[in-house]
């Protein structure tokens, strides 16, 4: 079966290194915010920088939400980024209380700015591999990747398999099912980066 | 932890890159993207691509060469150079520059910082300040160093971090171009009046300057051009030195 990327566009972010990412790898990629496109596609992939609120505002405005809840609970495969992780959880405390996908039962919640010296969080950090998936494969253990956020997950499940620590351990991926998320950037992580979107393909 | 980063950065005029470029295992030494690709073989942690280029032509010229460039490199990169209007940072980021620098324009109009950030994410604005020893207070510069503002650096720098400045590209002018280290006083009151990553500029020469800038003045990255060029100091022997003196790098 011919692989389709499909970048979920809901005007937040950069969504064109994503594309960029998967063209260099070889793969199709289509920024696309058409429910067709979405169908049609085998993977699906929620970038985005910003706002969890006016995310999902925007997507509820564009009547993307149930397309993306459909394409999940079908099997689909699906990848989160940054944003698009924190998305997929049922609450974030940015701006008091939003509400996000649902597809995890969990939160998101912003760095404390008492503990933490330099919010956002902004740079390469390293990773602790909990669980030694397909997605990590040809990944050590103390990898670094580029991170750039001021809000994480809190998941109240156990779906954790990479935790980040900065100022404490917090997680930086997640998986269930046909879902793998990471909170940071694998289309800006240098080679790390690369062999993981490769991982999501081909695992 | 987080790392410390190592930022090379490209002066670019009329698509390539300037100042003293001498490699010789590039196809073109002044081709940006092959220079970009060798950066990022070599671990950089970042890029910083400053347009230096003077024509009418420069805006279509820059965003083509930024798109190339983000076709092919899989780190961040800042654009800077003459950025004077929120389109200009628009068409910057669309093309697939992750953070766009300002540095006259933001001192002309601050209100441009603020509109910027609230529109983009502060994470996409980097703030430029070019800054210069006068007497006994360092004051910034603007129009590539030529005009003295007369604002004091460490009051400017509070006030691009409150109107939501991502970070800070801090270049002594003092320093710059004299290979005798960062200006560490001056980096050192800067990280300390802000709450966001300060990039040291100006002046590093080796390793040794790069550990101190970060030791003694707890910058979050140091940018350097020329120094990167050379053999004996390129990016990793910098990396396992500072690895060495037990400073967190990306190796």
């Amino acid at each position: 079966m011919e692989k389709k990327v499909a970048v979920i566009d809901y005007g937040m972010g950069n969504l064109k290194n994503v594309k960029n990412a998967f063209n260099f790898l070889g793969y199709s990629a289509k920024i696309t915010g058409d429910f067709e496109d979405i169908k049609d596609a085998t993977y699906l992939v929620l970038p985005g920088v910003g706002g969890f609120k006016d995310a999902m505002a925007t997507l509820k405005r564009k009547g993307l939400v149930n397309p993306i809840k459909d394409a999940i609970t079908t099997g689909k495969k699906f990848l989160g980024i940054c944003l698009g992780m924190q998305l997929l959880f049922e609450t974030s405390e940015e701006f008091g209380y939003s509400e996000g996908l649902g597809i995890f039962k969990g939160k998101v919640v912003k760095f404390d700015e008492n503990a933490v010296n330099l919010i956002p969080h902004i740079g390469w950090n390293d990773i602790e591999i909990l669980k030694p998936l397909k997605e990590f494969k040809g990944i050590e253990d103390r990898s670094f990747f580029y991170f750039l956020h001021s809000y994480y997950c809190v998941p109240e499940e156990d779906i954790t398999v990479a935790v980040c620590d900065y100022y404490g351990k917090f997680t930086a991926c997640v998986k269930k099912d046909n879902i793998f998320a990471c909170q940071f950037h694998p289309e800006k992580s240098h080679k790390e980066g690369l062999t993981l979107l490769k991982n999501f393909i081909e695992s | 932890m987080l790392a410390k980063r190592i930022i090379p950065c490209l002066d670019i005029k009329n698509n390539e890159v300037v100042k003293g470029i001498n490699f010789e295992d590039l196809k073109s030494a002044g081709d940006p993207v092959e220079l970009a690709k060798k950066y990022d073989d070599e671990l950089a942690d970042e890029l910083m691509f400053l347009d230096i280029t003077a024509s009418s032509e420069k805006r279509k010229t820059i965003l083509k060469l930024v798109e190339k460039i983000s076709e092919n490199i899989f780190i961040p990169f800042s654009v800077g150079g003459g950025v004077s209007e929120i389109e200009d940072i628009h068409n910057l980021l669309n093309s697939g520059a992750d953070k766009v620098s300002i540095n006259t324009s933001a001192v002309i109009n601050p209100e441009i910082i603020d509109e910027a950030a609230k529109k983009f994410g502060s994470s996409t604005i980097v703030i430029a300040i070019d800054a210069k020893k006068v007497g006994d207070e360092y004051l910034v510069f603007t129009h590539g160093g030529k005009k003295n503002s007369g604002i004091n650096a460490i009051r400017w720098a509070k006030e691009v971090y409150n109107r939501g400045a991502g970070e800070i590209l801090l270049t002594s002018m003092d320093k710059d171009g004299t290979k005798s280290g960062y200006e560490i006083n001056l980096t050192s009151m800067v990280v300390q009046s802000v709450k966001i990553p300060v990039i040291a500029s100006g002046g590093a020469r080796d390793a040794k300057d790069i550990e101190e800038v970060f030791v003694k003045a707890d910058a979050g990255a140091a940018l350097a051009a020329s120094i990167f060029h050379y053999e004996n100091s390129g990016i990793i022997p910098i990396k396992k030195y500072l690895k060495s003196k037990g400073i967190n790098v990306r190796l």
